[in-house]
């Protein structure tokens, strides 16, 4: 079986301003692989472009051996948490089944099979009782638990998931992370998984894409989240420090985010 | 005072000649009904506002050229609208230009009308609304209206709640939001300057968002709020437009108090309903 995803010699910049460039990694179905970075890295950027909302400067992106167009089927997308769908007459439900026909034209007309694959996707994060909330009413944890059974109704090949724990406290944040994992691997789709921090994900974290400066570094979580590794990448003295399980990255001066940065 | 507000000793006489207005009203009833459901949500209720000014603007100045004021109406609804679409989702940059642009055209629809020589009754009911004006031709006018109106919006109904809800999920999904949300603004224009014909400029809000605000109190279902909207947009138009017809003034005052009066009944019961659930 072919990868998933085939990144080749990718680079974006904004008129003189390098984002990254030559990028070269490609995806193997159900891997899982964490994008860490600095803000203003290029993460979510990269996942706009295996969107087909960022065209590359130069390079390509391949998905499942075609070239990476705008709205493709084979992708779901999670993005982070934000308050939606206050004044509008959508339910949980509703919100899933968009998952499957959303970018159809024409009406929502009521259909029995829509309805019981949005159940069973819901049942799968175990937000059947959410099925007739209002959208607006939902608490964090409960929209990123939504928004995983939307992204995965479709059956998708890859999921990009772009910082979907932010705002989330420390319970949900497991929660969610674990729900995306099991539902990516019941599905053997790949997962791309934009993060500040790695920790809440490390358990299912089969290799990091790590972006800095322009630069990136590519491998297993042992063989990027070092110190020689990243004081390279950055150009200037970095610690990771391991702790229990934990890894610290220390000096970037992005290591420390509060939730409320993230939502510029 | 009394028989002023509420007189209906000839009713039966002056019905048929309110026809094309009660009409008009259905007609504005349905699509006023229909894109104030997504009004609220894309945080265009201000924009309404503005776009409503400019079309009266572009009424005033067609009316004064003796060209027809349903089309000036148009035309400046939808430059009002096309400006708005391309200033793009954000709310921000967005608001700071309807209310520039609100005085302005307004200033010049006040201006067209000042130097227009006809009757003062015909001027003042392009800014508050008039029943006795709906003649055949600007009927037909506003069947058009509703149709294309009607018809873009059974169309792009499914990718627009998409777009509304999630713009990002919804783009990443292959939904136009750009060109969906360009579309829409396109639309509300249309319908604004529809509206402008029966209840005037002033009070296109009562019409484009009171309904569905109203409707949204009851619901969350994604059939009923619109058909309550359209309802609610209903019977504020028609009843309006009937006890108007008692008092010989203009209907604007009743259908915006009907619409009122709808929506604090929708508070009151979504009130009550909400108390139940925790009692």
């Amino acid at each position: 079986m072919g990868s998933v995803l085939k990144v080749a010699n990718a680079s974006l910049a904004f008129g003189e301003q390098a984002i990254w460039s030559d990028l070269n990694f490609e995806v193997q179905p159900g891997e899982f692989i964490a994008i860490i970075g600095a803000n203003g890295s290029g993460k979510s950027m990269l996942l706009k472009s295996i969107l087909g909302q960022q065209a590359l400067t130069s390079g390509s992106i391949e998905l499942l051996g075609k070239k990476a167009g705008f709205g493709s089927r084979k992708i779901g997308y999670i993005p982070q948490h934000r308050i939606l769908g206050t004044d509008l007459p959508l339910r949980v439900i509703d919100a899933v089944r968009f998952g499957l026909d959303g970018h159809k034209f024409g009406l929502p007309i009521p259909s029995k099979s829509m309805k019981s694959q949005a159940m069973r996707a819901l049942e799968a994060v175990d937000a059947e009782h959410l099925a007739d909330k209002p959208v607006g009413q939902l608490s964090g944890g409960e929209m990123q638990r939504v928004r995983v059974a939307q992204a995965v109704i479709s059956k998708p090949s890859l999921v990009l998931a772009d910082e979907p724990l932010s705002a989330l406290d420390l319970h949900h944040q497991g929660v969610v992370s674990e729900l995306i994992h099991a539902q990516a691997s019941e599905q053997k789709a790949a997962v791309l998984f934009v993060t500040h921090d790695v920790n809440p994900i490390i358990d299912y974290v089969d290799r990091v894409l790590y972006l800095a400066q322009g630069n990136y570094s590519i491998g297993t979580p042992d063989e990027v989240l070092r110190s020689e590794v990243l004081s390279k990448l950055y150009g200037s003295e970095i610690d990771v420090v391991r702790n229990q399980g934990r890894v610290v990255v220390l000096g970037t001066h992005d290591h420390n985010h509060h939730q409320d940065e993230e939502w510029s | 005072m009394h028989a002023a507000l509420f007189d209906f000793s000839d009713y039966d006489r002056l019905i048929p000649l309110v026809a094309n207005s009660l009409y008009a009203g259905a007609l504005l009833a349905l699509i006023g009904g229909l894109v104030g459901v997504f009004v609220m949500n894309r945080e265009l209720s201000f924009a309404v506002h503005g776009i409503s000014e400019l079309s009266f603007a572009g009424a005033a100045i067609f009316l004064l050229i003796g060209l027809d004021v349903v089309v000036g109406s148009v035309v400046g609804s939808l430059a009002a609208a096309g400006i708005l679409a391309f200033l793009g989702e954000r709310a921000k940059d967005r608001n700071s230009f309807v209310a520039v642009l609100m005085p302005f055209g307004l200033g010049i629809g006040i201006l067209a009308l000042a130097l227009y020589p006809g009757r003062a009754a015909n001027k003042f009911g392009l800014l508050t609304g008039q029943i006795v004006s709906v003649d055949d031709p600007k009927l037909a006018a506003m069947a058009v209206i509703a149709l294309i109106v009607v018809g873009v919006m059974l169309v792009i109904w499914r990718p627009l709640s998409f777009a509304s809800l999630d713009p990002e999920v919804a783009s990443a999904r292959g939904v136009r939001v750009r060109a969906l949300g360009i579309v829409f603004v396109l639309l509300l224009g249309l319908a604004v300057a529809a509206a402008v014909q029966v209840v005037g400029a002033l009070l296109v809000l009562a019409l484009l968002v009171t309904p569905a605000a109203s409707a949204l109190r009851l619901s969350n279902s994604q059939l009923w709020v619109p058909v309550l909207s359209v309802t609610f947009a209903f019977i504020s138009m028609v009843g309006g437009i009937l006890l108007a017809l008692g008092g010989g003034l203009p209907i604007s005052p009743y259908v915006t108090t009907i619409s009122f009066l709808i929506y604090l009944i929708a508070r009151v019961i979504s009130w009550a309903k909400t108390k139940g659930v925790r009692a």
